[in-house]
């Protein structure tokens, strides 16, 4: 087992499921199968969520909503899908209103199998979706580090604008970007002359 | 004229275990109208007859709603053997009564589980459904289900209960008489607990029966319907009273399900007792055909199967009209003139099942 760093919120929505899935998601919040002692914590907003436990199909009143909830959760995001419903439409999948499984609108990360799921399943299924969450985690912060240092550069070379307004306009952005590409390599060239007149 | 604003309400909220939509029309901190939306689980399992011959179908009806599953696997079976004029075996009968009671003994306690965290009471919350976990164990034990039990079918019943698993649910009822006993007072005496219930969300008799509220809801505002009188199932046999509340308000509708659960213990506790040996199921020969309509009592109310069939495996309609559609008229009734603040409560005091409303 993984060791737990820090405390993922969780956010349940009911799809459109017949309760079973859903009474027991709630069952596993309580304390016979306290899923609370992994971290995870129940919320009602999914502004403040990391983790999606969405349980049955998706139907076309729904899938707006669910999708909404998916955007407003902030990344990285985890969806679990609990119960066959919500994998793949399960009993209902030949109703004319079913459009199939919760993966029909969201990307969907973890399947809990079982109609009603068991307590069981779903913990094992929010164990592996808080693990899941901690490696995108990761990857969210180097992608952070990564997009930061390029706004730095970014905004040097935003710096040294004067210069590029002179230039006539009418240039493509495509050009003025090798421009200052050029430039800046230019400088670079200039600032090492200067590194070595000094010495 | 106060200025009015419009504040929806849900699909996704924290206090719903399910979406509904309300659009709720409020002056100040006053509610002057509520409009439901519906339609966010609607899934058409009725259109699935087409599909699935009748005996497939019990399965597809317990999955109308997964809290009062039991009821709906039953009811269907029940308008089918009306049709085809199939005598259930007593002991199946005292077997269907004997888990019908436990769900709705563990829907009840589900019921108070969420009132309480409707008020914020953290704690009992956590202890109802700690209690409901007991039932639910004595429902996996009997039935291998913790929801979804699929024990019933066209005839009979699947499973049955030993001697050994009736010594386990007497066992079982014993501790959570004692244990509900315990908890009673926070909800009936505890000040606080009294302040969000007392008074809040009046539904006088007159109006609870000009729009047609079912169960608890209705009996808390002191009409006298309870579907089990009818005598179905092994309930003609068994002694019980209807339970009445005449004050309609939140606190009424708490104490009648509260007292409902110790008559479920009873129930129980009796059709063990008298349970004759016997048959499981009935043989079932041949394809229904004609039209039944079966009303029975579930946890949240009375709830009416009506089942059309054509000769051939398929049958042409079965048509469910749950309690939580009859008393969604009856909650927006409450709502107008209650405090913005108390319109999760409020909601939550009509135990709505909206995946059986919408199914
Ligand atoms: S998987 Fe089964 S129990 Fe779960 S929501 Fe679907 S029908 Fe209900």
């Amino acid at each position: 087992m993984f060791e737990i760093k820090r405390s993922p919120w969780v956010l349940h929505y009911d799809g459109s499921s017949c309760n079973g899935c859903d009474i027991e998601v709630l069952a596993c919040l309580t304390p016979v199968y306290d899923a609370e002692r992994f971290g995870i914590i129940n919320t009602g907003d999914p502004m403040q969520a990391d983790i999606l436990l969405i349980t049955g199909g998706i139907n076309s009143q729904n899938a707006p909503v669910v999708k909404q909830l998916y955007d407003q959760m902030p990344r990285p995001k985890v969806v679990c899908a609990v119960g066959v419903c919500a994998c793949t439409g399960g009993i209902f999948k030949d109703c004319y209103n079913i459009l199939g499984g919760a993966d029909t609108v969201i990307p969907v990360d973890i399947y809990v199998p079982g109609c009603a799921a068991r307590p069981q399943a779903i913990i094992d299924g929010i164990v592996k979706a808080v693990d899941l969450f901690e490696k995108r985690l990761e990857e969210h912060k180097q992608w952070v580090a990564e997009h930061e240092n390029r706004e730095k550069t970014d905004k040097s070379a935003a710096a040294k604008q004067p210069q590029k307004a002179q230039q006539p306009a009418g240039e493509t952005a495509k050009a003025q970007s090798q421009n200052s590409a050029q430039r800046r390599s230019k400088n670079a060239k200039g600032r090492k002359t200067a590194k070595r007149r000094k010495k | 004229m106060k200025k009015r604003s419009i504040v929806p309400y849900g699909p996704q909220h924290p206090v719903l275990p399910e979406p509904i939509h309300l659009d709720l029309v409020i002056e100040d901190e006053k509610i002057v109208e509520a409009i439901p939306s519906v339609g966010f689980i609607h899934r058409g399992l009725e259109n699935l007859v087409q599909k699935r011959d009748f005996n497939q179908m019990a399965y597809v009806a317990e999955r109308v709603c997964g809290i009062c599953s039991f009821g709906h696997g039953f009811g269907y079976c029940e308008a089918i053997e009306d049709i085809m004029d199939i005598e259930v075996p007593d002991r199946a009968k005292y077997l269907r009564t004997i888990w019908f009671e436990l769900s709705r003994m563990h829907s009840h306690f589900l019921w108070l589980g969420l009132l309480a965290d409707g008020f914020g009471f953290e704690n009992l919350f956590y202890q109802c459904w700690r209690i409901r976990e007991k039932i639910l164990d004595v429902l996996e034990l009997t039935t291998g289900g913790r929801v979804i039990f699929s024990v019933n079918k066209v005839g009979g019943v699947m499973k049955d209960i030993t001697p050994e698993m009736a010594g386990a649910i007497l066992d079982m009822l014993a501790s959570v008489k004692k244990e509900l006993k315990a908890i009673v007072p926070a909800f009936t005496q505890d000040y606080s607990v009294k302040s969000r219930l007392v008074g809040v969300g009046v539904l006088t008799k007159q109006q609870a029966h000009d729009l047609g509220c079912a169960g608890p809801f209705a009996r808390a505002s002191g009409i006298q319907t309870d579907m089990r009188k009818l005598g179905y199932a092994a309930y003609g046999d068994l002694d019980f009273d209807v339970i009445t509340s005449n004050d309609g308000d939140s606190y009424a509708r708490c104490v009648v399900r509260i007292n409902e659960i110790f008559q479920s213990i009873s129930i129980i506790e009796q059709a063990i007792e008298k349970m004759p040996d016997g048959e499981l199921a009935a043989v079932v020969k041949g394809n229904p055909q004609g039209e039944s309509f079966i009303r029975i009592e579930q946890p949240r109310g009375e709830a009416i199967y009506y089942v059309s069939a054509n000769g051939s495996p398929h049958l042409d309609r079965m048509r469910v009209r749950t309690p939580t559609f009859a008393n969604l008229a009856g909650l927006c009734e409450t709502l107008k003139g209650a405090d913005y603040a108390d319109v999760g409560l409020l909601i939550l005091t009509i135990d709505p099942c909206i995946s059986c409303t919408e199914r």
